[in-house]
């Protein structure tokens, strides 16, 4: 259990993956202009990814593995990712038309997010059991979400702010986002506090 | 557009990172030494040129244009991430040191919107030998700016300038004149941050600069009319 709990909170903070891993930077900076939509992206990221990390982990070790064929690692799982999306979406768009309303726009996005086949990979190149991967894959979507949220709140306010010409946009963003990465690495702290 | 022109507007008028914000993650996530970014660069130059040139020479014939084009998407996906896998393999038998800090970011090459974007912009309507030129110049110019930003935080950060295994440039004697120390934030995740936003903020400075110039000698054309 403190084996889930240790990867939970690394995960969710210390390894956060936009502030530290730098995965899914294009979506950070690109869709969190607003606040609905960051949610959107956020709850869309967690959906798909646990679904993807999932289905690349057994093909993984159920079929690249038995058949030695491991190489073919990159290939397959970007394949699979992409068809996975593809299929998510034309479910969700039967299955559940308001659940499509909301998410549909950011799940094309999605397939050229880095942070899903980032994820797909460090599941492997940990070497996770089941378990420890959907402990893992859950709490970096949550980490993402949660990220996401506090800097598309900080947008909405650098709209009206002051800001010199050339930091408009990007620059002032990316600085912001510094400021943030340093106050999740230094949660590290705490868990040197705890312990 | 001449061979020049096609090479040069990768590096300068459509440099994909500091003016079309491409390929944020792994400029971000690599930059920590001049010797990783120079690794990442090479490793993008291989995929992106090889790649222009397949997804040019399949579509550039038109029977096979015409059976591609519906699921081209696809197609793109699978030629690059095997031109990947083949990088992959090949740093992991000659550069091991480099393929263990690049770590991640070598499979990461298949998602860098910079290699299927210019599959779709460029190779898929232009001929073999231009669509090479293409993928050199926009992987030149990924690589000038990722050196770049790995120049300002390596320096920043240590004092010291990792080009290549055991040839480094110490330059803390710079610091040791301004009588300060690096600043080690640099070498982590938020000095990444702030040196990019910081190099962005001068790129457009700069662009914008260079306008106000160019309407000002516009205007006094006019004036002499």
């Amino acid at each position: 259990m403190s084996d889930f709990i240790a990867i939970a909170f690394s995960a969710f903070i210390l390894q956060n993956i936009i502030l530290t891993q730098f995965l899914g930077i294009c979506p950070f900076i690109g869709v969190s202009t607003k606040r609905s939509s960051a949610l959107g992206m956020g709850f869309a990221v967690i959906f798909v990814m646990l679904i993807s990390s999932s289905v690349t982990w057994l093909l993984y070790h159920h079929v690249l593995v038995r058949f030695e064929i491991t190489y073919l690692r990159t290939i397959v799982f970007i394949l699979v990712i992409a068809a996975l999306v593809q299929m998510v979406e034309t479910f969700l768009k039967k299955v559940s038309p308001s659940l499509y309303k909301a998410l549909g726009i950011y799940l094309p996005l999605i397939t050229t997010n880095c942070a899903i086949l980032g994820v797909a990979v460090l599941n492997i190149s940990n070497e996770y059991n089941f378990g420890q991967m959907l402990v893992y894959t859950t709490f970096i979507g949550l980490g993402f979400l949660f990220v996401i949220y506090i800097f598309s709140m900080m947008r909405e306010k650098l709209d009206r702010a002051p800001v010199p010409k050339a930091f408009k946009g990007a620059p002032i963003a990316l600085i912001v986002a510094a400021i943030l990465a340093i106050i999740f690495t230094r949660f590290g702290g705490l868990i040197e506090w705890i312990s | 557009m001449t061979k020049k022109e096609n090479f040069l507007k990768g590096i300068f008028k459509e440099n994909p990172l500091f003016v079309a914000l491409l390929g944020m993650c792994p400029s971000l996530a690599v930059t920590t030494s001049v010797e990783n970014a120079l690794g990442m660069t090479i490793a993008v130059i291989f995929v992106l040129v090889l790649s222009n040139f397949i997804i040019s020479l399949i579509m550039s014939n038109e029977k096979l244009a015409k059976l591609v084009r519906p699921v081209r998407i696809p197609v793109y996906i699978v030629v690059i991430a095997t031109l990947v896998t083949v990088v992959e393999m090949l740093m992991h038998a000659y550069l091991i040191s480099l393929y263990k800090s690049l770590g991640i970011f070598i499979p990461l090459i298949v998602v860098n919107c910079i290699i299927l974007g210019r599959a779709e912009a460029f190779a898929a309507d232009n001929k073999p030998v231009d669509s090479i030129i293409d993928g050199l110049g926009m992987a030149v110019g990924f690589g000038v700016a990722i050196v770049i930003v790995s120049v300002f935080r390596e320096f920043l950060g240590t004092g010291l300038l990792t080009i290549w295994g055991d040839l480094q440039i110490n330059l803390n004697f710079i610091f040791d004149f301004l009588r300060i120390s690096p600043v080690g934030m640099f070498t982590q995740p938020a000095g990444a941050f702030i040196s990019l936003g910081f190099i962005l903020a001068i790129i457009a400075a700069v662009a914008a600069k260079r306008q106000e110039k160019q309407e000002k000698q516009a205007k006094e054309v006019k004036a002499n009319v």
